[in-house]
């Protein structure tokens, strides 16, 4: 909002603009000139003169009409500082109104999907249908047309969870959002940092040094790391520590990725849609992402 | 030179030259650059090294065209129309050699430091803060050539054309300093912070923006225009009531108008609606230069067939009307939120940039090249009309590939279906846009196959010729 001294002042400079364009039209249309053949102005420049010819009139008319609709439209919507216009129209109220005649247009059908159970709606082809085109609206920046993530975001289609892939769960991810958080560990030094390093990779079967291995897995028990990703290294859903023998990466699987991760920690997060989506889509949601790893074989 | 003991009786055609030359070779530079990135966009994998992404090359080809190629391309033809129409050598020779200097210093900055990714951030306003300084000290020297070259005319009234570039130069002045306002935290770093925030800071950028295509790439031009136009057709300007009505209210509109690219945004909504309806009224004094320009021709139709300079002027002046009739439609709010963020923006911009500066420039380059070398015309005439068709063609693919890619990007974005949710991913409207993005390169490719067949027939022009320099200051007709 504008101070009241603002507002008029908008209105003022508004109003005299709009009206000082209709002025200067006005003023050079009637100048009388001589009738007749149209001669220069009679100065010259470099060779250059000028016709004497009047405005055309289709080209004023023009200005005229542009100038009358203005000065119409700034009457009738905001323009005059904080005048509301005469017709009450706002971009919020525009906005209010595109979505209460959706909610009322596609509020029943969703209500209804809200009713049903994510696991029957993964069974219901025209609900996973709808959940498809929800995700490739708001889920496949991160995560990817085709769902299979990418450095960073999870794999959605591979069956591995790192919070847990009941429908209930990934309901609630969607719903609330989650943090990613693995603390960084530069302290333990670079030595310790190898030999875990090759630890993990071993878990997962990958090629290493089978002695830092070992030192590493002495490590993993008494640096802490057991403390999240547990004992067996098979991770912990509860607080979305990955399971680390299992192949599958979040970050990548090179030595220089996980030293990377063990030294600096990773900071992930996935935003929580409850705001912005109502109960139906976020159910149908569940039901598209549960959907592609109940059956992982159908593209 | 060494012979002429009295330089003010001969008009200064040194500074007219170099810009002109230079014009040219930004101009290939810039539209270079600017299909690498069109190519970018077909072909991804052309993002080769970080200094070679579209994002940094995007803004090098923008600052390359407007400011490199459409600035010596205003630089030239100002210094030659001000001197020719004032009947008096160039004010301060010595300071039009800076602005010379300091503006291809400013060019070569750019071309180094946005690669870089040194960047402000805004929108043709990218240079950070030690070049921004250097800008505005080039261009309050330019201010002073100019209009210390106006104050020193040996006739009383000044010609529409300086009108028109004097407008140019002093509003440029005001929107550079003003938008360019920032507080420095680094030096070899090149960071700078803007001296406005949120809303406030969108609106200055684009009061800033939308008057850079105002008064940079329209006033100046328009005062090219009113002296090459009337000058290659050798006919009187069409009218003098027509040049004073749209001239004041052209450059006064204009300062209205750039809240339009900022519909549907967080910008409060009276502003809207004023930058919507001002650029309507905008319309009639943009036609009213091509109304000018187009009717100076009439009596005279007949001199288009053979002549390729006023081809390229008058072709100019075709793309300068729709564009200025486009511009206005795009602002009305309803249409905006179709267009708004396609590709009909970017086809939009260049029916200007391609379809009315840069032929208005070439049309003027090709009339100044041989009366700068002592020559009678450009070395191969012919040359000079493959060149028109190439460029025409090549505006034409470019500017309707990215009408249709515009408006089906549009269109695909705001479908939805019976479920209320969108028909379209925003992957599946890029993907569909590929044919009409590798359209767009064949457009831009053949507009640079122009610039270079000017430039072979530049170089034949000048080779061997006589640097003229000694172009005697007539005394000045009366009436």
């Amino acid at each position: 909002m504008l101070t009241s001294v603002a507002s008029i002042i908008v209105t003022i400079v508004v109003l005299g603009s709009i009206l000082g364009c209709g002025f200067i039209l006005w003023n050079q249309s009637r100048v009388k000139l001589p009738k007749g053949k149209v001669e220069t102005t009679g100065h010259e420049w470099d060779g250059l003169e000028e016709y004497n010819n009047p405005l055309p009139k289709w080209w004023m008319w023009l200005f005229w009409i542009t100038v009358v609709f203005a000065l119409a439209y700034v009457f009738l919507y905001p323009g005059l500082g904080n005048n509301k216009g005469l017709l009450d129209w706002s971009s919020t109220g525009q906005w209010q109104k595109e979505v209460n005649k959706a909610d009322e247009q596609y509020g029943p059908l969703f209500a209804k999907y809200a009713q049903t159970p994510i696991a029957d709606l993964a069974q219901d082809p025209q609900a996973v249908e709808v959940g498809k085109r929800l995700y490739l609206t708001y889920c496949y920046q991160c995560h990817g047309s085709d769902a299979r993530g990418a450095k960073g975001f999870p794999n959605l289609t591979d069956n591995d969870w790192l919070y847990g892939g009941s429908p209930e769960t990934i309901l609630q991810t969607i719903t609330a959002g989650r943090n990613g958080m693995m603390p960084p560990h530069a302290h333990l030094g670079a030595e310790a940092i190898k030999d875990l390093a090759n630890y993990v990779r071993s878990l997962s079967g990958l090629a290493n040094d089978s002695l830092a291995a070992a030192k590493g897995r002495e490590l993993f028990a008494s640096s802490g790391c057991a403390g999240c990703h547990g004992a067996d290294a098979k991770g912990n859903q509860a607080i979305g520590a990955p399971n680390l023998t299992d192949n599958v990466w979040l970050y990548g699987s090179s030595e220089k990725t996980i030293t990377e991760t063990i030294v600096n920690g990773r900071q992930n997060m996935m935003p929580a849609f409850a705001d912005r989506l109502n109960e139906g889509k976020l159910k149908l949601l569940s039901a598209y992402v549960y959907s592609l790893s109940q059956k992982p074989a159908a593209k | 030179m060494s012979v002429m003991s009295d330089t003010q009786s001969v008009y200064n055609y040194k500074i007219v030259r170099q810009f002109a030359v230079m014009t040219v070779i930004w101009g290939i530079v810039g539209m270079l650059v600017g299909v690498i990135v069109a190519a970018q966009l077909v072909w991804p994998e052309l993002n080769f090294a970080p200094w070679l992404t579209f994002g940094r090359l995007r803004p090098l080809h923008t600052n390359a065209v407007i400011f490199a190629f459409g600035g010596c391309a205003l630089f030239a033809t100002s210094y030659y129309v001000v001197q020719r129409t004032c009947y008096t050598r160039i004010f301060c020779d010595k300071l039009a050699a800076f602005t010379f200097w300091g503006w291809q210093l400013i060019i070569v900055l750019a071309a180094v430091t946005l690669p870089l990714g040194m960047t402000s951030g805004k929108e043709y306003a990218e240079l950070e803060w030690p070049i921004d300084i250097l800008i505005a000290v080039v261009w309050v020297a330019y201010a002073v050539v100019f209009f210390g070259t106006i104050a020193k005319r040996k006739v009383q009234h000044i010609y529409v054309a300086n009108w028109f570039y004097g407008a140019f130069i002093i509003a440029v002045a005001l929107l550079h300093i003003v938008n360019s306002a920032e507080m420095p935290v680094s030096l070899f770093g090149m960071k700078s912070y803007s001296a406005y925030y949120g809303a406030q800071d969108a609106m200055v950028q684009w009061w800033y923006g939308h008057n850079a295509v105002g008064f940079f790439l329209t006033a100046g031009f328009l005062g090219m225009m009113y002296y090459f136009v009337p000058k290659q057709a050798g006919r009187p300007v069409y009218s003098y009531r027509l040049s004073v009505v749209h001239f004041w209210a052209l450059i006064f509109t204009y300062m209205w108008a750039g809240p339009h690219h900022l519909h549907y945004t967080a910008l409060p909504d009276w502003t809207q609606s004023l930058g919507m309806v001002f650029s309507l009224i905008l319309l009639a004094p943009s036609w009213g230069g091509m109304i000018n320009g187009i009717m100076t021709l009439s009596g005279a139709w007949h001199k288009l067939r053979d002549d390729p300079i006023l081809k390229f002027l008058i072709t100019s002046l075709s793309f300068y009307g729709m564009s200025t009739f486009e511009g206005p439609m795009m602002a009305i709010k309803t249409v905006n939120a179709l267009s708004h963020y396609t590709d009909w923006t970017v086809g939009h911009v260049h029916s200007g940039a391609l379809g009315w500066v840069a032929m208005v420039s070439i049309g003027s380059i090709y009339f100044l090249i041989p009366k700068l070398v002592g020559k009678q015309e450009m070395w191969s005439t012919k040359l000079v009309t493959t060149h028109f068709w190439i460029a025409t063609v090549g505006v034409v693919l470019y500017i309707a590939s990215m009408w249709i890619s515009g408006v089906m990007q549009g269109l695909m974005w705001r479908a939805v279906n019976a479920d209320g949710t969108l028909t379209y991913s925003f992957i599946e409207a890029v993907k569909a846009s590929y044919p009409f993005w590798a359209i767009r390169v064949l457009g831009g490719l053949m507009y640079l196959v122009g610039m270079l067949l000017m430039l072979y027939n530049v170089v034949k022009t000048m080779q061997g010729a006589r640097m003229v320099d000694d172009a005697a200051v007539p005394a000045p007709a009366h009436h």
